[in-house]
């Protein structure tokens, strides 16, 4: 075992973490913990755009912008961030630029812009050119952009080690810890893949910078290692989760596939027709038809597939149409995703249109932050020391469903608050008590998995979850789906304790990690599910079909889930003296094996715009 | 609710799962790393497993790993050709595992599967990228200014954007490089993607360190070593003309004077 002290840990190298290290590094004592090299991060996949109210083609403010993004989240984000985002947004392209990253231009050598699902000129009058964009590469170009500028910082990075364990100096979910109580971060305990040797970091401030959690469906956009590690150890820490049952389902990946088509082929031009030729999003969406918010394109398309509309020998997808589009145009603004659907389909969209249905994409929830990037443990108390940004974090800008474009936003602008927030309390903050023996717990359940001498097999345990998901808690919800989801996710867990790798080395072994891995899965596709049946109405990507309306008198409050102890007889049980807020709509409990998982609720912060209902 | 095209025998739409599910043969090149017993020695495995017509030598991959052996390891994770971990050699062509579809490569005879070469091997597919990512970070990636930065953005027209545009592609995968004659002979030489990082500055108009790159490409292991066989454009799973663009910075050496 090793062990390092760094001022600031930050943990993960996509878009979020790097845009932290940047700021961190030359501020105090940087290290960046990244189970993948950088540059196979997967910002690295982000297509379509970013977007800033630059004004560089047509008229554009923040204010629309941060309307936009309000509506877009069927008002479930908390406005006062949202207008932090949608202001800082410019400065943030504009850094990017500055470092170097080749966005395409106007014809006065601007930064070129264009159309992007759900952003419209003065409160929704018609789309409006927002999204600032490298061909459909942006998020590559956005990681290689800034990985380049930290390799001229000299960045210090640990690549290929997996951090399995956040430490901090009072486990919530072990006991309770009144409201109010100081709680400090130590560090993390880490994993390098090369030797499998033991590393722990002490840190004055930890960055969760970890990404999405896709892996918990079949059909995703996300990669293999999208596994929601961060979600996974803050939760088991007894930190809430927010807001976890809204996940981002993508209308255009490709059918069968789920390989993401961005929604810049409809910005640029492109159509969604039903089996029979029919334009079906100028019925659901009459204004903005096929750019209407992703919420709704996808259960517009799902829907039009059960009403027997869908194409293809089983009618269970749609189509998206480039054809009346120029080749020249398309290889211009869109050659990588054209070059998808010719690869994996062998289709040719110059000529055909290409078979898409909806993919899950992004996780709308995640850690709870303010707006300086801080984790909070309840509605008000911070973790000192503690950051997160990007897809792991809920700071909440997205809401219930996030708009095309705003995530690269969200790591530029939230990465690089993280960045500074957590530096600037390292240099005045002292180092925390590392735990006796820190690395404990995670030897302990390697070794207990790595020696098992035969069990049950991690991807059959991964598949039965994934194929739950995908039937159950994907783009139509019912509280019996739900029900069953969660069933499932029990006996998982349950068999998840017999699992054995066959690769019982030491090194490289990625069996091992993917055992890891599937353990963060179902810890937080419990999170999802619960979240999911206990949000009776429908709201942005969450859509109960036994509770289709917006239930704001009941709903209009962030779900947190709570890992915590199963109640002692004669103890305290928790949620008894108000903490979490676990209360009227949001007092419910569901009681697993080891531990119950106890939600509560935040309220959401409203500044200028009031809740109406959302039409396009 | 999820579409699958595998299940789709589809007479009218030939693209999707028109191709039925068969039978592939892989073949492995092995090796465990020295766990202390004694230098290990490479060998080759054989798995047969079963794809469908959209299937990739990932999914192949993935289904020995996960049905018949755990311990086959290899890197990925995007499984759609972004992200640059799974360069491989299949049948004896450098290419990434999740862009190769099996049906285009004859199922009929077993396809071989080998480290890149060029590189150290740590355990089966998987390789030693430090000495990749060392050339390139020498020749300096990362823009170069001075001078004051504008207020707003720095202006660039769209001829002058598109000037260096295939050249921003890189996904630093590593199968140029190793796909190189010189580089296997001569471990020390930049190789064809440090080379292309270089280019995607030198030719950026906004960049000012093009003399310092191209200085430290005059070097003896810098571009004069390359021998234009064109291995690495072959290669190249994003379509980057490289050989080319070496050319161009061998041109750019003769007439730019630094
Ligand atoms: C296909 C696709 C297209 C998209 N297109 C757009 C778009 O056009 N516009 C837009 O705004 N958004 C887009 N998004 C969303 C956006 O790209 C992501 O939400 C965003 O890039 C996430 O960035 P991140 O930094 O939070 O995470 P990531 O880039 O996923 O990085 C996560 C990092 O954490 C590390 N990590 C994870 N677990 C561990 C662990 N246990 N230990 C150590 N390190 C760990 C990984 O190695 C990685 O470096 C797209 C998403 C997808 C999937
Ligand atoms: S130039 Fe092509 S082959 Fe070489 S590293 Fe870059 S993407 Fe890979
Ligand atoms: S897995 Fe990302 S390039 Fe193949």
């Amino acid at each position: 075992m090793q062990t390092h002290q760094y001022d600031v840990v930050i943990v993960g190298a996509g878009g979020a973490g790097m845009r932290a290290a940047l700021e961190s590094s030359t501020r105090v004592r940087t290290a960046v913990i990244s189970k993948l090299y950088p540059t196979r991060s997967h910002t690295g996949a982000a297509q379509g755009g970013m977007c800033a109210a630059l004004a560089n083609v047509e008229e554009d403010n923040w204010e629309w912008h941060t309307f936009d993004t309000v509506k877009g989240g069927d008002y479930l984000v908390d406005q006062d961030a949202a207008e932090v985002m949608a202001k800082e947004a410019i400065d943030a392209v504009l850094d990017l630029e500055k470092m170097g990253l080749p966005f395409n231009r106007t014809p006065e050598g601007k930064i070129d812009q264009r159309r992007f699902g759900g952003h419209t000129r003065n409160h929704g009058e018609a789309a409006v050119r927002r999204s600032c964009y490298a061909a459909d590469r942006t998020g590559h170009m956005i990681l290689q952009t800034l990985y380049q500028q930290c390799v001229k910082n000299d960045v210090e990075f640990f690549n290929e080690f997996y951090v399995l364990d956040l430490l901090v100096d009072h486990d919530l979910a072990a006991g309770h810890v009144p409201d109010g109580e100081e709680v400090n971060v130590s560090g993390v305990v880490a994993y390098e893949l090369a030797t499998g040797e033991i590393h722990v970091f002490q840190a004055k401030s930890v960055v969760l910078a970890t990404g999405g959690a896709g892996k918990i469906y079949k059909t995703t956009s996300n990669a293999h290692t999208l596994t929601g590690d961060g979600m996974a150890l803050a939760y088991r820490r007894g930190i809430p989760l927010e807001d976890m049952e809204f996940f981002q389902f993508h209308p255009t990946g490709l059918a069968g596939l789920g390989i993401l088509l961005s929604e810049a082929a409809r910005g640029e031009g492109g159509i969604l027709r039903n089996s029979e030729g029919e334009r079906f999003m100028e019925r659901y969406a009459p204004t903005i038809k096929d750019l209407a918010p992703r919420d709704i394109v996808a259960r517009s398309m799902a829907n039009e597939v059960r009403e027997g509309r869908g194409a293809g020998p089983n009618k269970d997808y749609v189509l998206l149409d480039l054809t009346h589009l120029e080749p020249a145009h398309i290889d211009a603004k869109l050659p990588d995703i054209t070059e998808f659907a010719r690869t994996y389909l062998g289709i040719e969209p110059y000529t055909e249109p290409v078979p898409v249905y909806p993919t899950a994409h992004y996780a709308m929830g995640g850690i709870p932050t303010n707006i300086e990037a801080e984790v909070l443990r309840n509605s008000t108390d911070v973790i000192r020391g503690l950051y997160a940004a990007g897809e792991v974090a809920c700071v909440s800008v997205h809401g219930s469903n996030r708009l095309g474009t705003n995530s690269l936003l969200d790591i530029n602008v939230f990465g690089k608050r993280a960045g500074i927030s957590a530096a600037a309390y390292a240099s005045t903050a002292s180092f925390v008590e590392l735990p006796e023996n820190p690395a404990a717990t995670v030897v302990a359940g390697l070794e207990e998995i790595r020696t098992r001498p035969d069990g049950d097999r991690v991807a059959d345990i991964r598949k039965a979850l994934q194929e739950t998901m995908d039937l159950n808690a994907q783009v139509f919800r019912t509280s019996e789906s739900l029900t069953q989801a969660l069933e499932d996710i029990k006996a998982l867990h349950k068999r998840f304790r017999r699992v054995s790798v066959q690769d019982k080395s030491k090194m490289f072994n990625t069996d091992l990690l993917e055992a890891v891995e599937l353990g963060f899965l179902l810890d937080i596709a419990e999170t999802v599910v619960v979240g999911a049946l206990n949000r009776d109405e429908s709201r942005g990507g969450h859509f109960r079909e036994d509770f289709p309306d917006r239930d704001d008198k009941n709903y209009m409050r962030h779900t947190m889930a709570y890992r915590r102890p199963l109640p002692v007889k004669g103890h305290r049980l928790w949620g008894t003296d108000g903490d979490g807020d676990h209360k009227g709509s949001f007092a419910h409990t569901t009681v697993f094996d080891d531990y119950q998982l106890v939600l509560g609720s935040k309220p959401v912060t409203m500044t200028r715009y009031q809740p109406m209902e959302r039409k396009y | 609710m999820t579409a699958t095209l595998d299940r789709a025998a589809a007479p009218q739409n030939a693209a999707a799962g028109a191709i039925p599910s068969f039978d592939v043969t892989l073949k492995i090149r092995r090796y465990l790393p020295d766990d202390g017993a004694g230098a290990p020695e490479p060998y080759w495995d054989e798995f047969t497993v079963r794809a469908h017509g959209t299937d990739r030598v990932l999914d192949a991959l993935h289904k020995v790993k996960w049905e018949e052996d755990g311990s086959l390891t290899f890197r990925r994770s995007c499984a759609h050709g972004v992200c640059g971990s799974d360069a491989m050699r299949i049948n004896g062509r450098n290419r990434l595992a999740c862009k190769t579809l099996l049906k285009d490569l004859d199922p009929s005879k077993p396809i071989i599967v080998e480290p890149i070469k060029g590189l150290p091997v740590i355990k089966d597919l998987v390789v030693d990228m430090e000495p990749f990512f060392a050339s390139y970070r020498e020749i300096m990636p990362f823009l170069i200014t001075t001078g004051n930065e504008p207020t707003k953005e720095r202006l660039q027209s769209a001829e002058q954007r598109e000037r260096f545009d295939d050249t921003t592609k890189c996904i630093l995968c590593a199968a140029c490089t190793s796909s190189c004659p010189v580089f296997w002979t001569d471990g020390q030489y930049f190789g064809p993607a440090a080379i292309v990082n270089a280019h995607r500055f030198i030719f950026d108009s906004r960049d000012e360190g093009g003399a310092q790159r191209l200085e430290i490409l005059n070097d003896k292991e810098g571009v004069w070593r390359c021998r234009t066989t064109f291995n690495c454009t072959e290669a190249c799973p994003r379509g980057i003309e490289v050989t080319k663009a070496i050319q161009e910075v061998k041109r750019a050496m003769i007439t730019r004077a630094f």
